[in-house]
């Protein structure tokens, strides 16, 4: 629990410093966001590849629901989704919310070349993608 | 000051989703799926509040950021498979938005 915590709050941290330096106004695409969910998607899938995470739960925690669930974020995506269709940006929300879905799925699927399925399987059972 | 904040907020977040996910994720990842809507319904409540700088960044960006997260979202979808996969997607997305939209609007009243 501890693990999660620490990972959360840097994850949270880094994400926090790269919307302060890619701002987007309320009523463009967001960048920042969308890089950070799609980045974060892809290392967690990678993840189960390194011995190291799939040999000690507290690293695949503290790294998965830690840092990299606290890094990723799907509240600003929501709220950033409801903002745009508030001000009629229907296209741009729209746009948004689904691709940032298929752009994380394909980021996983890449990631996943890089392990076994019983190596995610280990991951799993550690709690690693929870 | 902020990024103290952030960091606070995400470590409360972060365990919290954590501690629902591992007590009710199973076939389904309803832990997972409980609080990405929890926390979009937060941060929808909290944005229509206009919230000072310290607040936004102690409660929306620390914990509602460190409550929900995208990339177990993903992961979870993607090995969900094709159809099952799907159904959490739309559902989780949906409903989100549904519950972020529901605390703007308790938020502005």
């Amino acid at each position: 629990m501890l693990a999660v915590a620490i990972g959360g709050s840097l994850g949270a941290l880094l994400r926090w410093w790269l919307t302060d330096l890619f701002p987007s106004d309320p009523d463009d695409f967001p960048w920042a966001t969308f890089a950070i969910n799609v980045t974060g998607s892809f290392l967690l899938a990678l993840l189960p590849a390194l011995t190291a995470v799939r040999r000690s739960r507290t690293l695949a925690v503290g790294l998965g629901p830690g840092l990299l669930g606290g890094y990723t974020t799907l509240s600003a995506y929501s709220e950033q989704t409801r903002a745009l269709l508030d001000h009629g940006r229907t296209a741009t929300a729209g746009l948004y919310l689904l691709g940032t879905l298929a752009a994380c799925l394909v980021a996983v699927a890449i990631a996943d070349h890089w392990s076994t399925l019983a190596q995610r399987g280990d991951f799993e059972a550690e709690g690693g993608d929870e | 000051m902020t990024p103290l904040l952030v960091a606070l907020g995400a470590a409360v977040g972060a365990p919290c989703r954590f501690l629902l996910a591992t007590r009710l994720d199973g076939r389904w990842h309803r832990g997972t799926f409980v609080a990405n809507v929890a926390g979009s319904f937060l941060l929808g409540l909290f944005s229509a509040l206009a919230l000072s700088d310290h607040a936004a960044a102690l409660l929306g960006t620390g914990f509602c950021g460190g409550f929900t997260t995208y990339s177990s979202f993903a992961v979870q979808t993607h090995g969900l498979g094709r159809r099952r996969g799907a159904a959490y997607a739309v559902a989780t997305i949906v409903v989100a938005l549904g519950a972020c939209a529901l605390g703007w609007t308790v938020g502005q009243a």
